[in-house]
């Protein structure tokens, strides 16, 4: 099935020759979609991005393509459309959200994909994973005393996130401004770190909801 | 303003209904212009009762008729076949008890329940039930409906749908989509509702609790989060009131009457009636009888709102856990839409208005909405509605087992469907030709704590140094929510061979034989049909015939035709009893010709009578 989704030289209904278009614009029939999330959307592959401007081009291409409007079209139509739509809500879903967008990008440059679960201590936070490790043990041991010395930590992790949020966002802007590689880089530097501090989150939350 | 849409000439339109395959009823409904209609029954109800009966005959009853045959024969009588769709007898080991009907042998995968002499699938039961609303629509619209949109709670896993879209093909229907219970509900509001703003429709049916939250905005409506439990409903409800009146009769009668298929189904329909009846009244009686002997127990509204309480607080954690999914305060909902019977409850109202601060919706009857709506989305899918879309999404995570049985998150729960996920395999040993991967989906980390979709073999490959291999698979999940996996070696660039195992559910091969089986039953059903046919036009004759007898053109014909008249009518009431109804016709045929000088005869003599008050 994705055999034939490599971009054609021509429709293949009127054989028009293609644009690379969703549709083709002699005969409308849907074409094999392109597999580029920016390009999917008809942006330019910026890290910076308007939500609200990106929802409005998702309902108008899930009304145009959604395989509920193919139900009665040709067999090749209808695999086109399940093709596109689905390609579709996995760009929506990874372009909506910043990270996500981000690590697109990366992922598109060439940066490897790192490790979800990274164990090595970031050095710059190694003081307070250390007090954050025994305030854990103590309330896993019983002694209730250490939750509110958790719940502090956990705001302080969550204030540390946004302020990684803003930076990323500055980052975005100077990247969309020069294209230099060396941004991307330091982005990539600062999205580990983000891991690192959500998974931080993520602990204490779980042990404080227990 | 509203646009009129005049039908030039003979468009060859599909005929798409909509079906809403229920725990305790069913419901098919259609809209050719707006609004949808409930189509009725041959008796002019708008509810079939999804319960099947097997009869001695070796016929298949289904509806209301089936229902009476619960109390007489419930050994071979099924009902809420859904709450076994797609499960392992492992699942429903609990509630199989109170159900009077046994479970066969080779159960793991699929449940097989013996009726009689025959076993049947969850899936082939429920094609019973759908072939009978097929047939009650193409009497009703006067023609073959072959294509349809079946509902299907939100929550339901992969193998729940597969055996819905099984059943569907089972009873000869072409399933376009399976449709989301609570999104089809908000369809058939959003029809003349408010337009934009978010909503929230909880289902509460007799097997299923869903609860999705959706934004609506010009005509698309898109779940943002949906969540449920597709073992929770108003079945547990009747089997709890059942229990406590089962243990009250046995420490009052001092008799344990569980064992009576007859006797217990009997009580669970006056604990329902009992129950309904509360919806109404602050207090009622449970009235039972049983050999001679009556039992009587009074039951008020509150004694039994504290009974099942905790049955609905059950449904609160999911909805939380959906607002929270979807990103969304509780203010932030401007309406919310109560679906199924057992929102009927005051109790449930009561819940559900305190958890969203607002008064829900009710004005659609909300046993018949979710046909209502799956007959709209019916005629989006057949191109007759341009303005409305559903976004919908899959309930539950997709993943794959990894090492150590760790689950790896694909596909995340509340992703927009179709979706999909690519991921990298190789082998592990030199040689090695078959990849085995495991997908499952659940929210847990371990695989062995998600629910188990299937394996996928990758078969085939190449032998060669271990880690050398690569082949690309797709994981892609469909518009009805069910997973379709492809594979591609990515050092020939060829389709990758791979074989499904489903963890629950039919194989392809065992489908196939169920259709085939299906179509000789629906032949069976036509050969039947014909014979009742024919046999109303000799009652027709045969009933003229002895009504001329009586005449006094009669006396005038000879022995010999009078002889002739009356083999050929003992020949018609021989073929009459049989089965065969081309012969009854053929009969017909030859006492028309036995009687044709008799009815000249009596034609003549009233023309004449006629003619002689006639002055000319």
């Amino acid at each position: 099935m994705q055999e034939t989704f490599k971009h054609a030289e021509a429709c293949w209904q009127c054989g028009t020759p293609a644009e690379e278009d969703l549709f083709c614009r002699y005969c409308n029939s849907l074409q094999p979609p392109a597999l580029d999330y920016f390009r999917f959307f008809g942006l330019e592959p910026r890290l910076k991005l308007d939500p609200e401007d990106l929802q409005k081009r998702y309902y108008r291409l899930s009304r145009l393509l959604h395989p509920d409007r193919y139900t009665q079209k040709t067999a090749r139509e209808r695999e086109y459309s399940l093709e596109a739509t689905a390609i579709l809500n996995d760009a929506y879903r990874t372009l909506r959200d910043p990270i996500a967008r981000a690590e697109y990008v990366l992922k598109r440059e060439g940066f490897e994909s790192v490790e979800p679960r990274s164990k090595n201590v970031d050095p710059e936070l190694l003081e307070e994973v250390f007090e954050l490790n025994m305030a854990l043990e103590e309330l896993r041991s019983g002694n209730e005393a250490a939750r509110p010395q958790l719940e502090v930590a956990r705001d302080k992790f969550l204030a540390m996130r946004s302020e990684i949020d803003r930076d990323l966002q500055d980052l975005f802007e100077e990247y969309d401004a020069t294209g230099s590689r060396e941004i991307l880089e330091r982005i990539r530097r600062l999205l580990d770190r983000r891991r690192y501090v959500q998974n931080l989150v993520a602990e204490v939350e779980r042990e404080l909801a227990n | 303003m509203s646009v009129v849409q005049i039908d030039f000439g003979k468009r060859k339109r599909a005929r798409v209904v909509g079906i809403d395959l229920g725990t305790t009823n069913s419901l098919v409904a259609h809209m050719d212009t707006p609004p949808p209609k409930v189509i009725p029954t041959p008796e002019g109800g708008k509810l079939v009762p999804s319960i099947v009966s097997y009869t001695r005959e070796g016929k298949i009853v289904v509806g209301e008729e089936a229902r009476k045959r619960l109390l007489t024969e419930p050994e071979r009588t099924v009902y809420s076949v859904k709450r076994l769709m797609g499960r392992g007898v492992a699942d429903v080991e609990e509630e199989l008890k109170l159900f009077p009907f046994q479970v066969a042998e080779g159960s793991e995968s699929v449940i097989r329940l013996k009726l009689g002499d025959r076993t049947f699938t969850p899936p082939e039961i429920s094609a019973f039930i759908l072939r009978q609303l097929k047939q009650n629509a193409e009497a009703y619209l006067g023609g073959p409906v072959e294509q349809a949109v079946i509902t299907v709670p939100a929550y339901f896993n992969d193998a729940q749908r597969q055996a819905t879209k099984d059943a569907g093909r089972i009873a000869g229907l072409d399933v376009l989509r399976l449709v989301n219970e609570p999104t089809a509900a908000a369809l058939a509001y959003g029809l003349d509702k408010r337009h934009d703003g978010l909503v929230a429709v909880y289902d509460l049916g007799g097997g299923t609790f869903d609860i999705s939250i959706l934004r609506l905005h010009e005509g698309i409506f898109e779940v943002l989060a949906t969540n449920g439990d597709t073992h929770l409903g108003g079945d547990d409800i009747d089997n709890l009131l059942l229990r406590i009146a089962l243990e009250d009769i046995d420490s009052e009668w001092k008799r344990d009457i569980s064992g009576d298929n007859a006797a217990v189904q009997s009580l669970r329909r006056s604990v329902v009636k009992a129950k309904e009846e509360l919806s109404y009244a602050l207090k009622t009686v449970i009235d039972f009888e049983y050999e001679g002997r009556r039992y009587q127990r009074e039951l008020t509204r509150e004694l039994f709102e504290r009974l099942i309480t905790p049955i609905v607080d059950r449904t609160l954690g999911p909805c939380r856990d959906c607002l929270a999914d979807a990103g969304v305060k509780v203010e932030e909902i401007d309406e919310v839409v109560l679906v199924g019977g057992s929102t009927r409850i005051p109790l449930v109202r009561k819940a559900v208005e305190n958890l969203f601060r607002t008064r829900p919706h009710t004005e659609l009857n909300p046993e018949e909405v979710v046909a209502l709506g799956a007959a709209v989305q019916a005629a989006i899918l057949a191109g007759n509605v341009e303005d409305k879309l559903l976004l919908d999404v899959t309930p539950l995570s997709l993943g794959i087992e990894t090492m150590g049985g760790v689950v790896s998150k694909l596909i995340p729960r509340n992703s927009t469907i179709p979706a999909s996920a690519t991921e990298h395999f190789t082998t592990a040993v030199d040689g090695q030709t078959n990849v085995l991967i495991h997908v499952v989906q659940g929210e847990r980390e371990l695989a062995k704590d998600c629910r188990s979709l299937a394996r996928f073999e990758l078969k085939g490959i190449e032998p060669m140094p271990a880690g050398m291999p690569r082949i690309e698979v797709r994981f892609l999940i469909d518009a009805n929510g069910i997973l379709n996996v492809t594979a591609k070696d990515l050092r020939t660039g060829k389709e990758q061979q791979v074989e499904v195992k489903p963890s629950y559910g039919l194989t392809d091969e065992q489908v196939e034989k169920m259709i085939e089986e299906s179509i000789e039953m629906a032949e069976e059903d036509f050969r039947q049909r014909q014979v009742r046919e024919a046999r109303v036009e000799a009652d027709t004759i045969l009933h003229a015939v002895e009504k001329a007898k009586q005449d006094e053109a009669y006396e005038s014909l000879s022995e010999e035709e009078k002889q002739r008249i009356e083999d050929a009518i003992n020949q018609l009431m021989v073929a009459y009893h049989g089965d065969d109804h081309l012969l009854i016709r053929a009969k017909i045929e030859e006492l028309n010709n036995a009687t044709m000088k008799l009815a000249e005869t009596m034609m003549n003599a009233a023309v004449s009578k006629a003619l002689k008050g006639t002055k000319l």
